[in-house]
């Protein structure tokens, strides 16, 4: 049996914020995709701030991410919502057809 | 309990009234005036509340978690100042342009209440959501015209990046808080010691995370896009109020928690002040759109306020802060003459536009030239003394290096100022623009341009108050 340590924690933490970081940057197809990588990189922070609360006994750790979780819901709807207004405008959401403004 | 409610009545205050100010705009029809009248109204009562609030010593409240001093007192003003002013100069704009909507004045509110926070936190927790009430106003604010794709597309993408800045900022915070196990600025600080060198990661990613949000180099990419494709009146509040507050974010950063990291800091904020100095001279010369170009310039001005940062010493903190103070009001005056190009209901935004100006507007030509020679940092106008303090602070410090980037920069940027400067006084005349401007676009671009030209003769108004800044 493998002890769980804070070091397992903090390597899935820093292994999904990747995940999140690179969806950004590779992704060439759907901003949608891009929503769900920023959703990603808040899971690992508050992946990160859980294990930290718990493994030194201090609960603000756990009071952040709830904050965290409140804004990332918040700021979710608002991308949703700009989405809605970019597609009424433009009739596509691919990323790589996003480029009306450039110079 | 009481006592420490007093100090934050300011933001209570705002908030109180901007609920109010929601509940006008969804029972009122057509209450679109008087909730921009009423929050000019509110804007006007927020400075006597603030300087109400002590600011003679450093007050710490809510267990620690807030901070009042007399930098976040000063910034505050600022904030407040010139967000009236900004709604001043917007309103015939968004007449023209068809979005004089009741949620305007209210986003704009809620993201200065968010930056008063910001300004004022003295804890990681307090920090991100102050950050994150002021950013998500400005998603929304910088797509305000939805039914122009420009306006959409440039919303889009702040939003985009900005989330992921705010990601990136904190995970960095998660960082600390687990190396330092406390949320709290002044803790993190005690806590640090040989074995907690992993703050030094979280500090990595957090200057990151805020160097997105001033746009330094190389964070810098959203700013040109962002600036361009939102409506005029958005681009300024963009190019001012977001960068007060953040670099006030970075004071509060570098001199609270990371005070004991100054060798790991000092290299980073000097590349990034290195780098947008000459990024952002370079890459404005060959822009042709007004608002594209203001945004490489503000990526430069942000690099000699960083300049500031570096030093260390209290005397560069006192040099970023009026810097910051000077460029607001250039890029007001700037935006208000902007403001100004109106012919037939329509606003033109392109170099080309200016061209022959001076011949049927000799006026809005002179503040132009005053305006755009104050930008280029030329004396006696007030831009000069801002890139003059800067650079005795960092001089003082034995950082000719970065001095002399700064000077060179500031060469390479005269370039496009005067540039414009030609079109406006020597290319063809291509006709006149409308002339019957609401009086407070006038008010704002004549005082603006008198304080630029009239600052030399009394430069210690501002180093009076900005010399009670004492951090360190």
């Amino acid at each position: 049996m493998i002890e769980i340590a804070i070091g397992h924690y903090l390597t899935l933490g820093a292994i999904i914020f990747l995940i999140g970081i690179v969806g950004i940057f590779l992704n060439r197809k759907n901003v949608i995709v891009i929503l769900m990588s920023i959703e990603l990189i808040l899971l690992a922070v508050n992946i990160n701030l859980v294990s930290f609360s718990i493994f030194m006994n201090d609960i603000s750790g756990q009071i952040f991410t709830l904050f965290i979780l409140t804004v990332a819901a918040a700021e979710a709807a608002i991308g949703l919502a700009i989405i809605v207004v970019y597609y009424r405008n433009s009739g596509t959401i691919r990323v790589e057809e996003i480029d009306k403004l450039k110079g | 309990m009481m006592s420490e409610i007093y100090y934050v009545i300011p933001e209570i205050f705002l908030s109180l009234s901007l609920m109010f100010l929601l509940l006008i705009g969804v029972f009122k029809k057509n209450g679109s005036t008087i909730v921009h009248n009423l929050s000019l109204l509110i804007l006007i009562i927020e400075i006597p509340l603030i300087l109400n609030v002590p600011s003679s010593s450093e007050y710490l409240i809510f267990n620690e978690s807030y901070k009042i001093d007399y930098l976040s007192n000063f910034i505050k003003i600022l904030i407040v100042i010139s967000t009236l002013f900004v709604l001043l100069t917007s309103s015939e704009y968004l007449k023209s342009i068809k979005i004089f909507n009741i949620e305007y004045p209210i986003l704009i509110l809620s993201s200065i209440l968010g930056m008063m926070v910001m300004v004022s936190s003295n804890d990681l927790i307090v920090f991100y959501i102050g950050l994150e009430l002021q950013s998500l106003a400005l998603y929304v604010l910088a797509s305000f015209n939805r039914d122009n794709i420009l306006s959409s597309e440039s919303g889009l993408k702040y939003f985009v990046l900005s989330a992921l800045s705010s990601g990136l900022l904190l995970y960095g915070c998660s960082l600390i808080y687990g190396f330092s196990s406390s949320t709290n600025f002044l803790q993190i600080s005690y806590n640090y010691n040989e074995s907690t060198q992993g703050i030094i990661f979280g500090m990595v990613f957090i200057l990151v995370g805020l160097a997105f949000k001033i746009s330094a180099v190389p964070f810098h990419m959203w700013a040109p896009d962002v600036y361009q494709g939102s409506p005029t009146s958005v681009t300024l509040f963009f190019a001012i109020l977001p960068k007060i507050a953040a670099l006030t974010a970075f004071i509060r950063f570098l001199y609270t928690p990371f005070v004991n990291l100054i060798d790991q800091w000092q290299t980073i904020i000097i590349f990034l002040s290195i780098a947008s100095m000459l990024f952002g001279a370079v890459a404005a010369i060959g822009q042709k759109n007004l608002k594209r170009l203001i945004a490489y310039s503000s990526i430069s001005h942000m690099g000699y306020a960083l300049a500031g940062l570096s030093t260390g010493t209290n005397q560069g903190i006192q040099s970023s802060v009026s810097y910051i103070s000077i460029y607001l009001i250039m890029n007001l005056a700037f935006f208000s003459s902007i403001f100004m190009l109106k012919k037939d209901q329509r606003y033109y935004e392109s170099i080309d536009d200016l061209s022959g100006l001076s011949k049927n507007h000799p006026i809005l030509s002179l503040s132009l030239l005053i305006v755009l020679f104050s930008l280029a940092g030329i004396p006696p106008l007030a831009g000069f003394f801002a890139k003059f303090y800067v650079f005795m602070a960092v001089i003082e410090q034995s950082m000719f290096f970065l001095a002399i980037i700064g000077l060179l920069s500031t060469v390479i940027a005269a370039f496009y100022y005067l540039r414009i400067i030609k079109i406006i006084y020597f290319d063809k005349d291509i006709g006149k623009y409308d002339t019957d401007h609401n009086i407070g676009l006038k008010i704002s671009l004549i005082f603006t341009t008198i304080l630029i030209l009239i600052y030399f003769v009394y430069p210690s108004s501002l180093i009076y108050f900005v010399s009670k800044i004492n951090l360190v």
